[in-house]
């Protein structure tokens, strides 16, 4: 029980009941829908930038799906909203490669604050797109955005479709 | 040593489940520091070493290129691959020329929905009429299929521009004959539905929908997956005109699944995929297939597979099929009697009284079947979780996924009551009754 424990941090298991920035974004300036379909855990993501286009003034998300896929888009909400869009974009390279870890080394605290209760996720290579879904959802939406890609970043909304991309 | 003819009609003796289990090597490891329970036997089932020896020895000593050349090794290897298939054949009540080797069953219905289209393109002479599908016929299935038998008939409906209707479920999933006769009509050309649902465990009336087609002039094509691994199945008793079932999920290997047809539809059925060893006469403008099977076996064929198949069938013969039956008949009781007496769970398809495959689709309101999985995991329990490749089903009972848990020869009551302990734990955890 004690591997559980470590997959479904408190942190986990009380984002997935908050659901911070749970609710469409009215006039989102760009939107990504993002579908698992092994599950069919789904998420509508949208942003908006302020004027000068360079911070994420606000974001919102539907969804449905599993404890890992919603706390991960609360805690994203967190996170993002009146960050810097090239801080957003390291965010996004930094979570996306604590949880292609496998569980292996520390994740940077400083950067993924919070985030990092999802450290655990990483070891459980078919959850891992789970974790995932809205931060390829937010990636989709900054390049549609204009702010530009992430090291990381794919041309298409593929990621969920494919199970080992994110693995 | 005759034996007493009173014995024959007696109930069959129960499995010996410590003695099948020791052939199962897979089965004897620990998951998360728990003996493993293995209930995701509807997913894959796993192997007896009496399969895996089989294909190892027929790949060492007996390989080589099956039905090409004439040497005496091809002569071996053209035996043991063509009396897998009588070995197969004999097990679902059909003739050797009856049984097409495929890649899977979804692969199977494939190759009669991709010939059916080349029907209505125009291949195949005369014979072949039966399968010209156009506007104004239709195509029967119903709202439980896995997408396998979902999706070949959705395209034959575009390409063909006939209609595909369904068959209503009712809100437990499940579905009745009357419920057939009410979309079965005079433009039904082709049924297709699964003989046991891979989600609910339903069990299709299969010899009254037959019958009812049958009157119509519409063929039938019976998704066998979940049914001839599980009980003594026939196919000419009955009277279903194709069906498809895969290897792995009957202790077999993967990479191989079979297409049953009833002979004089297989060698009219035009061959979707063409090439080597399925002719008669090629010249550089057109070709002459063979009758069934070989004119669909197109390139090299899954020999070992086959082989090995042939030697799961053997095995499950020896545990004798009524057995493996009854056997599953009381688990699936104890799956519904132990899930239904859980707070709070949702048990999809019939309840208690009502015979099902050895299976249990489960819903814990408030808490994703992922998670769910999860939890049962980490107690060393394998279930499978999703929409089971059944997103219209699980749509239509207001659901996006759930927890199955099924079961095979080498489940015992035990792993059973071990789940449903377990299922009971899982809202405490989420928090769900918060």
């Amino acid at each position: 029980m004690s591997d559980l424990s470590g997959l479904y941090q408190e942190l986990i298991l009380d984002h997935s009941k908050r659901r911070v920035g749970d609710g469409a974004l009215a006039d989102p300036q760009a939107s990504h829908h993002e579908l698992n379909p092994t599950c069919g855990d789904e998420i509508t993501l949208g942003i908006r930038l302020d004027a000068s286009g360079t911070t994420v003034e606000a974001l919102g998300w539907e969804g449905d799906g599993c404890s890992i896929s919603m706390a991960s888009a609360s805690a994203l909400t967190e996170l993002v909203v009146g960050s810097d869009t090239s801080h957003v974009r390291e965010l996004i390279d930094g979570f996306r490669a604590m949880l292609r870890s496998q569980g292996a080394g520390e994740p940077d605290e400083d950067l993924l604050g919070d985030a990092i209760a999802f450290h655990g996720v990483s070891k459980y290579v078919m959850r891992v797109k789970c974790a995932m879904l809205s931060w390829v959802a937010l990636e989709a939406c900054l390049v549609e955005a204009g702010a530009g890609a992430t090291t990381a970043a794919r041309a298409t909304d593929a990621s969920a479709s494919t199970p080992s991309q994110e693995a | 040593m005759n034996p007493d003819p009173q014995t024959q009609t007696r109930q069959p003796q129960p499995l010996d489940l410590a003695s099948i289990r020791s052939d199962f090597p897979y089965l004897a490891q620990e998951l998360n520091g728990f003996p493993l329970a293995y209930l995701d036997s509807g997913a894959t089932a796993q192997r007896p070493v009496q399969v895996l020896d089989a294909e190892r020895a027929f790949l060492a000593h007996a390989n080589a290129a099956v039905h090409r050349g004439a040497s005496t090794l091809v002569g071996t290897s053209t035996t043991a691959f063509e009396g897998a298939r009588a070995t197969v054949a004999a097990f679902v009540g059909a003739g050797e020329r009856e049984i097409v080797w495929a890649e899977n069953a979804t692969d199977a219905i494939n190759i009669v929905a991709l010939g059916m289209a080349d029907a209505a393109a125009g291949l195949g002479g005369p014979e072949a009429d039966v399968f010209r599908l156009g506007v104004g016929d239709e195509i029967v299935v119903t709202e439980a299929e896995h997408h396998a038998d979902l999706i070949p008939w959705q395209r034959l409906a575009a390409k063909t521009g006939a209609t595909l209707r369904f068959v209503a479920v009712h809100d437990d999933g499940t579905w009745n004959a009357d419920d057939a006769a009410s979309v079965i009509g005079p433009k039904t050309r082709l049924v297709a539905f699964a003989h046991v649902s891979n989600v609910t465990g339903h069990i299709a009336p299969v010899t009254d929908v037959v019958e009812l087609a049958h009157r119509h002039g519409a063929l039938v094509l019976l998704d066998a997956c979940q049914s001839v691994p599980h009980r003594p199945t026939d196919f000419a008793a009955l009277g279903v005109d194709f069906a498809a079932f895969s290897a792995h999920k009957m202790l077999g290997p993967n990479g191989i699944g079979v297409l049953y047809g009833r002979e004089h539809l297989l060698d009219a059925l035009p061959p979707a995929r063409t090439g080597g060893s399925t002719i008669t006469t090629v010249t550089m403008e057109s070709a002459q297939f063979l009758p069934s099977p070989q004119r669909f076996e197109a390139g090299t064929q899954p020999v070992s597979q086959a082989v090995a198949l042939a030697e799961a069938v053997r095995y499950l013969e020896r545990l004798d099929m009524r057995r493996v039956h009854e056997h599953e008949v009381e688990l699936a009781a104890l799956l519904v009697d132990e899930v239904s007496r859980i707070p709070g769970i949702r048990l999809v398809g019939s309840g208690a009284g009502v015979e099902r495959g050895a299976l249990a689709s489960v819903d814990v309101p408030g808490v994703h079947a992922h998670d769910v999985g999860q939890f049962l995991d980490s107690r060393g329990i394998a279930v499978r979780v999703g929409h089971h490749c059944a997103q219209p089903l699980h749509r239509r009972l207001g659901l996006r996924a759930t927890t199955r848990a099924s079961a095979y020869v080498y489940t015992t009551a035990d792993e059973v009551r071990r789940f449903t302990a377990a299922l009971a734990e899982v809202r405490a955890f989420f928090g769900a009754d918060a």
